[in-house]
């Protein structure tokens, strides 16, 4: 058994639970969503055995390093954090039609990781820039904020299409979604809790490049997009908070914020150059 | 100014819609940076984006666009915009925190969204002895009043400072900011008139070199360390895929001749000394070798530097050597191959691996031999006395964050009175960000309480 196999099955799995979870919704029916939690959780329980057994294997080509190192690591890593974040918004605010609109993007991420031929899922060992304990901090808080951000924006999605359906007349009041006031009070928790550790993943990469490079901040393409991002979210929750936005507003700025975070994550990658390249491939 | 004008320009400075257009206009024309290449020749610009567009970016510094006139008057105007906001409002939140909460009455807890009245048949003194052990068994610390009217009333708060937090948040933005300020080349050149105070430098050493200077990154100008730095080797570790695994450069530090400090630098294992940092960034090879040679069982040691291809003699151990092939990849030389021939027999012909000691038996003796392809390393050296602050700055931004977020200012009330032979009690909670959590609290303790 190699990671790359379980990793496989656990991209099935979160293909099948999104399968699942928007049967639920489409047939207002419990039970599909009920195999849905299951999956996701099996999913989610691969993922992470997968994430452990590729570090064990990192082992066999350099002196070991956790995965978190090239765009195939974090993306992986990025669809566990979604997944696990979304297990824990289930158990906690026990909504599980928000499954159809955040596995989706799980499996997107797993699916696109493994057959984009631009992404390279071999282990390589670890260039000495990259040898440093901050790669573990740094990459672990950004990618729980990114997982934040992609719920968030799912979230917001299913706002304003929940909203559009009731304006329209629709007679489809489907229990398995929340109350848009519900969904609203959850994207504002998901807001903060990702600014929370985007601001922790943007302080231990400060931190690290004054570490390997001797200056915390040059503004890097990569840098200066995770301060735009960062800006963003600051300039969405002072909206909520002293404007009193809400409901529609928000649900875009957490769209438009997570396209953002995209192209913190990708475009910088794949259109601009600078010193954040390892991602790259 | 009159004193409207003054309120009305303070006004607009402690608002939001002012911080939100600044967050705006900051996230957006920090975008232009990221597309037009920063720092790069000013014809570059010409030949990319044609001559009227590039006076234009030289009109605005968009060739240097974070640290231009424009962008760091931005900048400063978030900072301003920061510290009026805060100033602005924390006598409020200073007063809401001092105010006197066992002077709240009846009246006024009947009012709270959180409220429950409980008749109860025990006595006050026994009703306020299960309030206070309910109070404790949930973690909160409570503080009695008796009124007037000769009733009692319990008052217990957790995480008041959590108000605090917000401003945490806009205080650690200020102090980065300064951190930043601080540990500005540009500043301690422009403003302090002392370019030694904060520096970005870099110095290549070849081996064996000293420097007691680095060149400043941009201004081309050395800047004396007050100490001297020797390299006294680089190494190049290879992967066996021929990734590279490890560049490390063996250093001493010197004071007035005096080794004081003998440590390596790695990539992000940088050197620490009197305030400088030096971190390896680059390096050079050079297209020679030093060869070091013992002949045994004489004992006799030679260290020599030679260029490929170059017949060397060593009259003292007896032999000729020289280098009459390399492998290499780019400038870096893998192995190379060694001729030597002490006049006995055939000569001696072998490849042999940077760094790794060889043993080569001769009619004349055995020859331990080990070779070293010659290096300069690239280190860059910084010295950032603001970068403490900038650290303290982050440090506090996510406490303030937590503490903002994901703490809340709760207050419980119980007002307990005579009623006959039981008595009359209310019990009230508020809290000021997540109410529903604090609701399911407040109903929890309420419950026990009527169940008791």
């Amino acid at each position: 058994m190699d990671s790359s196999l379980l990793f496989g099955f656990s991209m099935i799995a979160y293909i099948l639970a999104s399968a699942m979870y928007l049967a639920g919704l489409l047939f207002k029916a419990p039970r599909f969503n009920l195999a849905g939690t299951c999956l996701t959780i099996g999913g989610v329980a691969m993922h992470s055995l997968a994430t452990l057994l590729r570090w064990q294997e990192t082992h066999q080509v350099g002196s070991g390093h956790a995965p978190l190192t090239n765009m195939y690591e974090s993306l992986v890593f990025f669809a566990l954090c979604t997944a696990l974040l979304y297990l824990f918004l289930e158990y906690r605010y026990k909504m599980r039609g928000l499954g159809a609109f955040i596995l989706p993007i799980a499996a997107l991420i797993m699916a696109y990781a493994s057959f984009s031929p631009r992404i390279d899922d071999s282990i390589k060992p670890l260039i000495p820039a990259l040898q440093s304990n901050w790669l573990i901090a740094h990459v672990v808080t950004c990618f729980i904020g990114y997982g934040a951000f992609a719920i968030a924006g799912a979230l917001g999605l299913m706002y304003l299409l929940k909203k559009r359906g009731t304006q329209q007349g629709e007679q489809r009041e489907n229990g398995l979604l929340p109350s848009l006031t519900s969904i609203d009070e959850l994207i504002y928790k998901t807001l903060i809790f990702g600014f929370l550790w985007l601001s922790a993943g943007i302080i231990t990469g400060a931190i690290w490049a004054n570490e390997a490079w001797g200056t915390y901040w040059s503004w890097d393409p990569k840098e200066t997009w995770s301060i735009i991002t960062w800006f963003l979210y600051a300039l969405t929750l002072h909206a909520r908070f002293t404007r009193g936005w809400s409901g529609t507003r928000i649900a875009w700025l957490s769209l438009v914020g997570f396209a953002t975070v995209l192209f913190t994550y990708f475009g910088v990658n794949f259109f601009l150059s600078g010193l954040h390249s390892y991602g790259a491939s | 100014m009159t004193t409207k004008q003054k309120n009305s320009l303070i006004d607009f400075l402690a608002s939001v819609q002012l911080a939100l257009f600044l967050l705006f206009l900051l996230s957006t024309t920090a975008i232009i940076g990221t597309l037009i290449p920063q720092h790069a020749q000013p014809v570059l610009y010409s030949q990319q984006y044609g001559p009227a567009a590039a006076r234009f970016i030289q009109l605005l510094d968009i060739d240097d666009m974070y640290n231009s006139w424009w962008f760091l008057s931005l900048l400063t105007l978030f900072a301003i915009n920061l510290i009026v906001c805060s100033a602005d409002r924390l006598p409020r939140v200073i007063r809401l925190l001092k105010r006197d909460n066992l002077a709240t009455t009846r009246e006024q807890l009947e009012r709270f969204s959180l409220q429950r009245a409980i008749d109860s048949p025990l006595p006050c003194d026994e009703q306020l002895g299960q309030l206070r052990s309910i109070f404790k068994e949930h973690g909160w610390k409570a503080q009695e009043r008796h009124t007037e009217s000769g009733a009692v009333l319990l008052f217990a708060q957790k995480t008041p400072w959590s108000r605090f937090g917000v401003y945490l948040v806009h205080a650690s933005i200020l102090i980065i900011l300064v951190g930043a300020v601080v540990g500005s080349p540009a500043f301690a050149r422009k403003v302090l008139k002392n370019s030694d105070f904060a520096y970005k430098g870099f110095v290549m050493l070849p081996e064996r070199a000293f420097t007691d200077h680095v060149i400043a990154i941009r201004q081309n100008q050395p800047i004396n360390l007050g100490f001297m730095l020797r390299c006294d080797q680089f190494h190049i570790e290879f992967y066996d895929n021929g990734m590279p695994k490890t560049y490390r450069s063996q250093v001493t530090v010197l004071e007035q001749g005096q080794e004081v400090l003998r440590t390596e630098i790695e990539v992000n294992k940088p050197l620490r000394y009197k305030g400088v940092t030096f971190y390896q960034s680059s390096y050079q090879p050079y297209q020679n070798y030093e060869i070091q040679l013992k002949k045994q069982p004489d004992g006799v040691t030679s260290t020599q530097i030679i260029p490929p291809a170059q017949e060397t003699l060593w009259e003292a151990g007896g032999i000729s050597y020289g280098i009459i092939n390399r492998e290499r990849q780019g400038e870096i030389t893998r192995r190379v191959k060694l001729w030597l021939h002490d006049g006995e027999g055939e000569a001696s012909q072998l490849w042999v691996e940077m760094g790794k000691e060889v043993v080569i038996e001769r009619p004349s003796g055995q020859y331990l031999l080990n070779i070293k392809q010659m290096y300069a390393t690239g280190l860059q050296a910084a010295k950032d006395p603001g970068v403490w602050l900038v650290y303290l700055g982050c440090l506090l931004m996510l406490v303030g964050l937590f503490a903002a977020f994901f703490l809340s200012h709760r207050k419980l009330f119980a007002h307990v009175q005579e009623k006959g032979p039981g008595c009359r009690l209310l019990f009230a909670g508020t809290a000021n960000k997540n109410k529903v959590q604090f609701g399911h609290v407040f109903t929890r303790m309420a419950d026990k309480l009527e169940q008791r």
